[in-house]
């Protein structure tokens, strides 16, 4: 018994416990050294935990692109961030036209919504082109082929975009609605972050009900499992699959919307890390599982913006901000070698007969 | 009145010639029989019927209309529903959800007739009904995909291998099912390996060699052929 035990342990494994137990050391002896330092208040903790919830939720938005996608063709669509960017990148125009003629300044809400409509609809229009012009010609082909092929629309938008608006960045108006902050339930909180959570909640919501509850929804999810029996049904499986790129483009219209009124800011790279990020995220959460999405967004959210301050301010490195994308993709490496299919991946073995 | 006229189709796969030529007719009201061996082509006839494979010549008419141009997902509005080798039920969505969506080609959402009528005929779907597919046995997973099947309201219903991996108990009740189905009014064509249950619930069959119709008669003919009864029935 004991000598079975000692052959299934490799080299490999050993070192993988070495490296795991030296970083829940810094972990756990940076944590408790940063909340002795006595430097952290309440306060400050509350503000990080807000932060990262809000941008997690916006993480969680973009995450969701990929994972609809992902549960229905199989593939992963890297042209998402891109689709992320080109939605708060064309009402960009749309806000500053608004800006111009003053009608912004009268009617800041209207015109909030208006913008928001915008890049949700730009967005979705290039997520619908992209399938239908660079993925359902190959559709049958090998799956390395729909791959490559998202990469170069990835490229092909960040620079068609960076050719025609040129490299800048450019600056979202300033909304004096949008300032300062609101006090609910007795907590401080900026009220962009309240909008910003509010919106993406909501829209996490309204996704789950129609997914869950709805015609479209069961169809799209007789789709992602079996496609020939999805058409003997009269699906058409076309159809859904381009009404799934539809839903992915709102939410990253709404999340580069949501990411642009907090940042202010739009430029032709403006998809590379969220994307990369939501990317990470819905891997975290387990790849085609929405509430897994969701869930891996708001913890890489959080996980960011508390993780410098909490491990690693305690063990007197000068600028711990500068290491929260080493944490993010450090607890990515870890979850990914200890649950292969993510936090909330794949429980149902599927029988096939 | 012929129901579905399949003439003369040639399928292939990439370059395999996996159809030569196959003609058939199933009669408004019949149970009719597809036996052959293993690859000898009765999963691709069905497929190309119902459209999931195009043919490279000949055609599929149902009640004299030519299915031609018609994608695979419209196929169902004209009246064929098949339930697919390996069931295909959806495994992650509930015994209802697979209910719901085997009713997805209809216009009217009264649908509570049908459920009626499908628990009536399974009486184990009712139990289950909110469970997820993949958590059902074989057996239940078959009268699921019958069951999701007839929510379209067919005209007629092709079966491929509704007999596979089932316990002889399950077989049995598997085949009632089938006639029960056939009395209330629905056609029926059956794809079996398992011959002879399925000529004696059949009215006519055809057999299928090698991707070519080389037999067919009425089910009780083909029972006593001796051909069949050595090639197919294990009879010496």
């Amino acid at each position: 018994m004991t000598k079975s035990w000692l052959k299934r342990v490799s080299a490999t494994d050993v070192v993988m416990w070495v490296v795991s137990l030296i970083i829940a050391g810094i972990v756990i002896y940076g944590s408790i050294s940063s909340l002795q330092s006595g430097k952290y208040d309440g306060n400050t903790w509350k503000d990080l935990i807000v932060y990262g919830l809000t941008q997690g939720s916006i993480y969680a938005l973009i995450a969701l692109g990929y994972t609809l996608v992902y549960g229905i063709l199989r593939m992963i669509n890297f042209a998402h961030s891109e689709i992320y960017m080109s939605g708060p990148f064309a009402s960009y125009f749309l806000a500053s036209a608004l800006l111009t003629s003053g009608f912004m300044d009268k009617q800041p809400w209207l015109s909030l919504i208006l913008v928001a409509l915008f890049a949700m609809f730009s967005s979705m229009v290039i997520a619908v082109s992209v399938e239908r012009i660079a993925y359902r010609p190959l559709r049958k082909a090998p799956r390395l082929a729909p791959l490559i092929t998202a990469i170069g629309a990835s490229f092909f938008i960040q620079y068609v975009f960076k050719g025609l608006f040129g490299a800048g960045v450019k600056n979202y108006p300033e909304l004096d609605v949008l300032k300062g902050q609101v006090n609910i339930f007795g907590l401080e909180m900026y009220r962009i972050h309240v909008i910003v959570l509010i919106s993406a909640v909501g829209l996490m919501a309204l996704l789950y009900t129609l997914v869950m509850k709805t015609k479209l929804g069961k169809a799209m999810r007789a789709v992602s499992e079996d496609k020939d029996s999805a058409a003997l049904m009269g699906i058409n499986v076309d159809q859904i699959i381009s009404t799934t790129f539809a839903i992915g483009g709102v939410l990253a219209g709404a999340a580069g919307f949501l990411y642009a009124i907090m940042f202010r800011q739009v430029s032709w790279y403006m998809g590379f890390i969220p994307g990369l990020k939501a990317f990470t995220a819905a891997v975290l959460g387990g790849i085609g599982n929405i509430p897994g999405a969701m869930l891996g967004g708001l913890f890489l959210g959080l996980i960011e913006s508390i993780g410098p301050t909490l491990f690693l301010a305690g063990l007197g490195i000068p600028a711990p901000n500068q290491l929260k994308d080493v944490i993010a993709f450090t607890l990515l490496v870890f979850i990914l070698i200890f649950r292969p299919t993510g936090i909330l991946g794949e429980r149902l073995a599927t029988k096939k007969a | 009145m012929t129901l579905l006229e399949v003439n003369n189709i040639h399928t292939y796969y990439g370059n395999i010639h996996a159809l030569k030529g196959v003609s058939l007719t199933v009669e408004k009201g019949e149970i009719v029989t597809l036996i052959g061996a293993n690859g000898a082509g009765k999963t691709t006839t069905l497929r190309t019927i119902c459209g999931l494979t195009k043919p490279r010549s000949g055609y599929v008419k149902l009640k004299g209309e030519d299915l031609a141009e018609y994608p695979a997902h419209s196929i169902v509005y004209k009246g064929i529903s098949m339930v697919p080798e390996g069931r295909g039920v959806f495994a992650r969505l509930t015994v209802m959800e697979n209910l719901d969506m085997g009713a997805y080609s209809r216009k009217d959402n009264k649908f509570d007739a049908d459920f009626e009528r499908v628990f009536t005929l399974f009486p184990r779907l009712k139990e289950r009904r909110n469970q997820v597919s993949g958590t059902l046995s074989g057996g239940e997973q078959q009268m699921l995909a019958m069951a999701r099947a007839l929510m379209a309201h067919p005209s007629i219903l092709l079966l491929d291998e509704p007999s596979m991996g089932l316990a002889p108990v399950l077989v049995d009740l598997i085949f009632d099912t089938i006639t029960a189905i056939n009395k209330e009014g629905t056609t029926i064509l059956l794809v079996e390996q398992n011959a002879l249950m399925a000529l004696s619930v059949a009215n006519r069959g055809y057999v299928l060699q090698t991707g070519q119709i080389v037999l067919s008669d009425d089910a009780k003919s083909l029972k006593s052929n001796e051909m069949v009864q050595k090639a197919y029935l294990g009879m010496e």
